[in-house]
């Protein structure tokens, strides 16, 4: 391109055809990408809620276990799977949540910019890529092998914290950030010793995006299948003592009833459940989604 | 992106209380307030005449400080680290159990662990190595990175570069959601739908182009590695999106501007500005996405058919086969014996050391992009 001089008018020009079709080109590409990221949600959705909304509609389904149910018979619910699922992940949530907080807490407000610190981080960013059934691996060798303990629904749940800690500990981090110095400096002002400072002013600022963070993990280890398989049996029946060797849980309920032909009762079961499990885990991102818009600091 | 702050200020220290005063004016050591004690360490005045006791008298007068009991906080300091360190335990013990369970395993290994396909774990003979896995793992995951960057930094521009920030809101709630879909109903999805679905085009492409190794036989199109490689991007998606997005819209504004004003296309200034800014961001997104791939579980292990045992090696995309994460998934319920075990635990151990591997570069590469 020429610089204009003096006499010679500025002339804009469109610019020319094989510029403008490369930019076109471009646009059909992302548009394309974007439809094609939209398509499999959709197509998932409405698969599982079409072959599986109708037993969702009864009460037996919330009400009642598959205890004596064969795969060709009707009837029967997903209860016993619900509560087993909820369960394993607020046992992995009660372990998770105070180890993911405090190790956040360490990270930002008493090792920030050490070097422990960055050793922290750095294996938070491996501990979030562990696939689970490495997670599980371990547990079951940690528990099992070495141990000698059986099979046990704590087992799943110890296994589900190495897959939901790095998941708490990075929101609780990102908001911990957020929160203003100067809300700090108020509070040493006034005499107020660091750890009050952190559990009375820090953390109910943060509160929200703690707790957006608390829900996302759940979501993230209630749809895990891979430690149930490993770390504990399916049962059919209602069985919630968390220490014998049997749960019933949505995933393995699924995996349970998978190859079932189409025309059985029990194949409308298995797509139900799957609708249950994506309901459960749907509704805990929107209600995430809901507290962090209401909740969360805003950056500045 | 997990990206550590590393230049964070220094948090200010509370100014000592009695330095402020101007009626005490006593020697202040600064170098005394440590980061734990906000109560200055107040030496004495030495001014001649002036008995040392007599400012210290008065400056207890003048402000009343109070005892501030020190254990609270270090009860919670040390509470705070410990989960800290814990972390880092934990990722260590994964290794290092996982290790000395399967070493008795390897050393009772006829075969060469390494090399060999075979998978002979019951008896008191093992034979096992992991070059099937191996195979099928890499070829799953390294298609479905393939099949996911390309699309995924299409949607992060396109969110990022082309839509109102009212229209990508909603694109990114449905990214979100994506990523909430739990991967066993992408299983039992491309297992019964996405499966019969594609056959048909796979059944095309072997009949075209059979005569390349990686087209060739029809072992079982619909369980076959393609099926589960195409349900793999599907699950990497958000995840690469996601950070690319960020990257992308981190791009300096003035950078975009410049390019405009030089009387750039849209696409020019995606491909001067934006795309060299996220480059080092979309290249660690894709290796967490090929992490994730690696060594997803549940998905793949519905899908892909398991090949029955002794069956000739096949490199097709169209085959069915086994990835690490599924054949442990697969033989969960026979951990019967140690040694059988270990074999398994053994297979986990490569995988954690690969996943391992990819995740620390894909940190090493962000951690640079941010520098630079």
């Amino acid at each position: 391109m020429s610089a204009p001089t003096a006499d010679a008018p500025l002339a804009f020009r469109r610019p020319s055809g094989v510029r403008t079709v490369k930019n076109s080109l471009a646009t059909i590409f992302v548009t394309v990408a974007t439809l094609i990221t939209i398509i499999p949600l959709a197509w998932v959705l409405t698969t599982v809620i079409i072959k599986g909304y109708r037993l969702l509609l009864s009460s037996t389904w919330w009400l009642q276990s598959q205890r004596g149910i064969t795969p060709r018979r009707e009837g029967g619910g997903a209860y016993h799977a619900i509560v087993g699922t909820v369960e394993m992940a607020l046992i992995c949530a009660a372990i998770a949540v105070p180890l993911g907080v405090l190790g956040a807490i360490f990270l930002i407000e008493y090792g920030r910019g050490t070097k422990i610190a960055r050793g922290v981080s750095f294996m938070v960013d491996i501990l979030s890529g562990i696939p689970s059934i490495v997670a599980a691996l371990f547990i079951y060798a940690l528990f099992i092998t070495i141990f000698g303990l059986g099979r046990s629904a704590i087992a799943v749940s110890c296994a589900l914290v190495l897959l939901m800690l790095p998941v708490v500990l990075r929101s609780t981090e990102e908001m911990l950030k957020l929160v203003p110095d100067s809300l700090r400096e108020a509070s040493y002002a006034l005499g107020v010793s660091k750890w009050k400072t952190i559990v009375k002013v820090v953390i109910p600022t943060a509160f929200g995006g703690i707790v957006t963070g608390v829900m996302l993990g759940l979501a993230r280890v209630m749809g895990e299948t891979a430690p149930l398989l490993i770390l504990v049996s399916y049962a059919v029946g209602i069985n919630f003592s968390p220490t014998t060797d049997t749960m019933g849980a949505l995933p393995t309920m699924i995996n349970a009833g998978r190859d079932q032909p189409p025309q059985m009762p029990g194949y409308e079961r298995v797509w139900a459940a799957a609708l249950t499990l994506i309901m459960i885990v749907m509704l805990l991102n929107l209600l995430a989604r809901l507290i962090a818009r209401f909740t969360t600091l805003k950056e500045k | 992106m997990a990206v550590t702050d590393t230049d964070a200020t220094e948090r200010v220290e509370p100014e000592p209380l009695a330095a402020q005063d101007p009626s005490l004016s006593p020697v202040v050591d600064h170098s005394a307030v440590t980061t734990h004690s906000p109560v200055p360490k107040v030496v004495a005045h030495r001014a001649p005449g002036t008995p040392a006791d007599h400012v210290e008298r008065e400056a207890a007068r003048g402000v009343k400080l109070a005892k501030i009991s020190r254990t609270g906080d270090r009860i919670f300091r040390s509470l705070a680290t410990t989960s800290g360190l814990l972390i880092v335990l934990l990722v260590l013990f994964v290794g290092i159990f996982l290790l000395a369970l399967a070493l008795p395993s390897l050393q009772a290994n006829q075969d060469n662990f390494l090399t060999s396909r075979n998978w002979t774990v019951a008896g008191n003979e093992l034979r096992f190595g992991i070059a099937g896995l191996f195979w099928t793992t890499v070829l799953s995951a390294v298609l479905a990175m393939a099949m996911a960057v390309p699309v995924a930094v299409g949607v992060a521009l396109c969110m990022t570069q082309y839509l109102h920030k009212r229209v990508s809101g909603p694109v990114s709630f449905v990214v979100d959601l994506l990523a909430a879909v739990p991967s066993i109903i992408f299983g039992l999805w491309g297992l019964t739908v996405l499966g019969p679905f594609l056959a048909p085009g796979a059944a095309w492409l072997i009949s075209k182009l059979g005569w390349i190794p990686f087209f060739e036989r029809n072992v079982d199109p619909k369980g076959s590695v393609f099926v589960a490689s195409v349900v793999l991007a599907i699950m990497i998606l958000p995840i690469v999106i996601a950070i690319s997005r960020d990257v992308f819209a981190q791009t300096p504004r003035d950078h975009i501007e410049a390019a405009l004003a030089l009387g750039a296309t849209r696409w020019e200034v995606i491909r001067t500005a934006v795309l060299p800014h996220g480059r080092s961001g979309v290249i660690s997104a894709s290796m967490l996405g090929l992490g994730r791939a690696l060594g997803e579980t549940i998905a793949v292990m519905i899908i892909l058919t398991t090949p029955s045992p002794g069956s000739p090696f096949s490199p097709s995309i169209f085959a069915g086969g086994e990835t690490f994460a599924s054949k442990i998934a697969n033989n969960a319920a026979e951990f019967d014996s140690p040694s059988k075990t270990g074999a398994y635990i053994a297979a986990g151990l490569v995988l954690f050391v690969v996943t391992f591997a990819v995740n620390a570069i894909a940190r090493i590469i962000a951690e640079r992009g941010v520098e630079s």
